[in-house]
């Protein structure tokens, strides 16, 4: 009988020198990214000194450059070609994302710290009546008056009429009528807004009627309407069909089901669109130009007169071209970029407020 | 309450897409009737023309008729939001409406319908919600997001909607395909108790559920891809699993197809 006897390997496998572990590899340490990034900026300002560049943009643009391919390098050698892939595409993505930001963040930071020296309660209180150009008194609330007035009517018109085109598109539209509407609507997104303003303008001559807040609301309602339809149409669409039909199936009406259902569901989106929209319009000078006249003095009245704007105001005081229309330009400038974050931050807390919540 | 369902004839189309052909049956009131068959067979389609809700698809249209108590559901001047609240449904993916709480989703057909009367409403919610074997995993929580929930909680909460309205049929469309074993049973349990009030029709892809839940079942099939589904038959439940009449159900419920 020939028992073989099973020999007990104590003998740990040979590890083939060369080959490492199958699943862990060398890899770069978490702060190699801001490492490659801190060289590649040196390296920029270094080459850039040299070769004696003043543009700042050159060094920006050579720094980033130089980051994007120190990145792929360094991640080549130490790591393996796909890490090198994946760091090179994060690295793109960043850079991207940088020339995004530091443009808008030199702006607000340009708008915020020139338009803060004459932005106080006189600013925001008094208008431009017998103010000379040169004076540094003066301020912004009849362009304030008159923006509110213009963008709160437009909104007042376009809002409803928005909501509701989207809502037959969406919940009954179909064939040739739908098709019609959706086109048109885009085709409005694309109108320029001199032409909304001379569309108004030529009904203005035809009609002679005077300028008015309420012609420039006018022609900012015709700016504002495809950018609501569009905004509520998407958001109407992401109500879940299954929604729908839970309230058709409890013997709902559809018309109840759109009104207490649909639109409670697609609120918070469908805020935040017409915010967009709001936000959209408030900067716009052109239409201002031809339809509502600009003035120096207060006119609460939307329906008779000229009224200023805010848009209007900040070009008309860069025209005057003394340094202190200068400060009232920039002041007026931060007034409108605060007024549209204002919205912006009042729309957040509505969608929050109001999304479907989620909570145990 | 509990009305007898007549089905004449019935066929139905998505566009020019033939779904369902020439379907007749009779669902016995306060019973659970089962409807079984293959995926794509046409049992939810039938189902949905039960309450006038394949209309509401783009292109859905129907053919024949459907008798609740001898009136029929397609007749002229028929309005299908009346038929909605007389004949409640149940989906497959449990769908309480985000935006309510517990409570308002109980009482949101009554509240849109417009059918209520204030002091009544509180009474109503706990009786449906009673009723779906739920009021005291949620009492002392209606005012939370319905959504908030468990899946199997989520249905039930959907099968108290569906009750409230008081409706006299109630249609489920595999109410317990997204759900655990446990949640399914009390499901199950739930439907055994409805059926004392209401008449019940059950789409279910599990023979076992069918086998337990219902009084009647009728198996559905069809030819052959893109062809109508057909009933093939319908019968007592024990009748249908035990020894049916078509040969084509019993390799269905054996698992021997093709």
């Amino acid at each position: 009988m020939s028992h073989a006897p099973t020999t007990v390997q104590d003998r740990p496998t040979p590890v083939p020198t060369g080959v490492k572990s199958s699943l862990s590899s060398r890899s770069l340490p978490r702060w190699a990214p801001i490492g490659f990034a801190a060289v590649a900026i040196a390296l920029g300002v270094g080459t850039s000194l040299a070769a004696g560049w003043h543009s700042r943009i050159q060094w920006g643009l050579i720094s980033a450059l130089l980051f994007v391919i120190i990145s792929y390098v360094a991640t080549t050698v130490v790591e393996n070609q796909r890490q090198a892939k994946d760091r090179l595409a994060t690295s793109i993505v960043w850079v991207c994302f940088l020339v995004a930001v530091v443009p808008l963040a030199s702006l607000l930071w340009t708008t915020v710290s020139r338009g803060s020296e004459r932005l106080d309660g006189y600013f925001l209180t008094h208008s431009m009546a017998g103010v000379l150009g040169s004076e540094a008194s003066g301020g912004v609330y009849h362009a304030l008056i008159g923006t509110l007035e213009q963008v709160g009517i437009a909104t007042v018109i376009s809002a409803p009429l928005g909501l509701l085109t989207a809502v037959y598109l969406v919940e009954y539209g179909k064939g040739a009528l739908a098709r019609a509407v959706t086109f048109f609507v885009d085709v409005m997104t694309g109108i320029p807004s001199i032409v909304a303003g001379l569309f108004i303008l030529s009904i203005m001559l035809i009609a002679s009627i005077e300028p008015s807040g309420l012609m420039g609301a006018l022609a900012l309602t015709i700016l504002m309407i495809p950018v609501v339809v569009r905004s509520t149409e998407e958001m109407l669409k992401l109500v879940p069909n299954e929604l729908r039909e839970a309230s058709l199936a409890l013997g709902i009406p559809k018309w109840r089901t759109i009104l207490k259902v649909v639109l409670p569901t697609a609120i918070g989106g469908i805020t935040t669109g017409v915010m967009l929209a709001i936000a959209r319009i408030a900067g716009e000078t052109a239409p201002i130009i031809l339809l509502v006249f600009g003035s120096q003095l207060i006119n609460t009245n939307p329906f008779e007169g000229a009224q200023s704007s805010l848009p209007f105001y900040i070009y008309e005081q860069y025209k005057i071209g003394e340094a202190a229309s200068y400060d009232r330009a920039w002041a007026a400038a931060l007034v409108l970029i605060a007024f549209v974050m204002i919205l912006n931050l009042v729309a957040r807390g509505i969608a929050r407020w109001k999304a479907p919540k989620s909570g145990r | 309450m509990a009305k007898r369902i007549d089905v004449g004839g019935l066929t139905a189309y998505y566009g020019s897409h033939k779904a369902i052909e020439d379907i007749s049956m009779t669902v016995e009131p306060r019973s659970v009737t089962a409807f079984i068959g293959p995926s794509g067979c046409g049992k939810s389609t039938f189902l949905r023309t039960l309450n006038r809700m394949h209309e509401v698809t783009p292109g859905g249209r129907v053919e024949g008729k459907v008798l609740l108590d001898d009136e029929n559901l397609y007749g002229t001047g028929v309005d299908p939001v009346t038929v909605r609240r007389t004949v409640g449904m149940v989906f497959q993916r449990p769908n309480p409406f985000p935006t309510m709480s517990i409570f308002d989703n109980v009482a949101a057909g009554l509240r849109l319908n417009g059918s209520y009367r204030k002091n009544q409403l509180s009474d109503i919610v706990e009786k449906s919600l009673r009723g779906a074997n739920l009021w005291n995993e949620v009492k002392d929580r209606l005012n939370k997001p319905g959504s908030g929930l468990s899946g199997g909680q989520q249905q039930r909460l959907c099968i108290a909607r569906a009750i409230a309205v008081e409706p006299e049929v109630l249609l489920m469309d595999e109410p317990c395909s997204a759900l655990d074993p446990i949640s399914t049973l009390a499901i199950e349990d739930l439907i055994g108790e409805l059926k004392e009030r209401f008449t019940i029709v059950i789409v279910t892809h599990n023979m076992q559920q069918a086998a337990r839940v219902s009084d009647r079942t009728a198996f559905f099939n069809l030819a052959a891809v893109g062809k109508p589904g057909r009933l093939i038959e319908i019968d007592e439940t024990e009748r249908i699993f035990s020894n049916p009449s078509v040969q084509a159900t019993e390799d269905y419920i054996s698992g021997r197809f093709g």
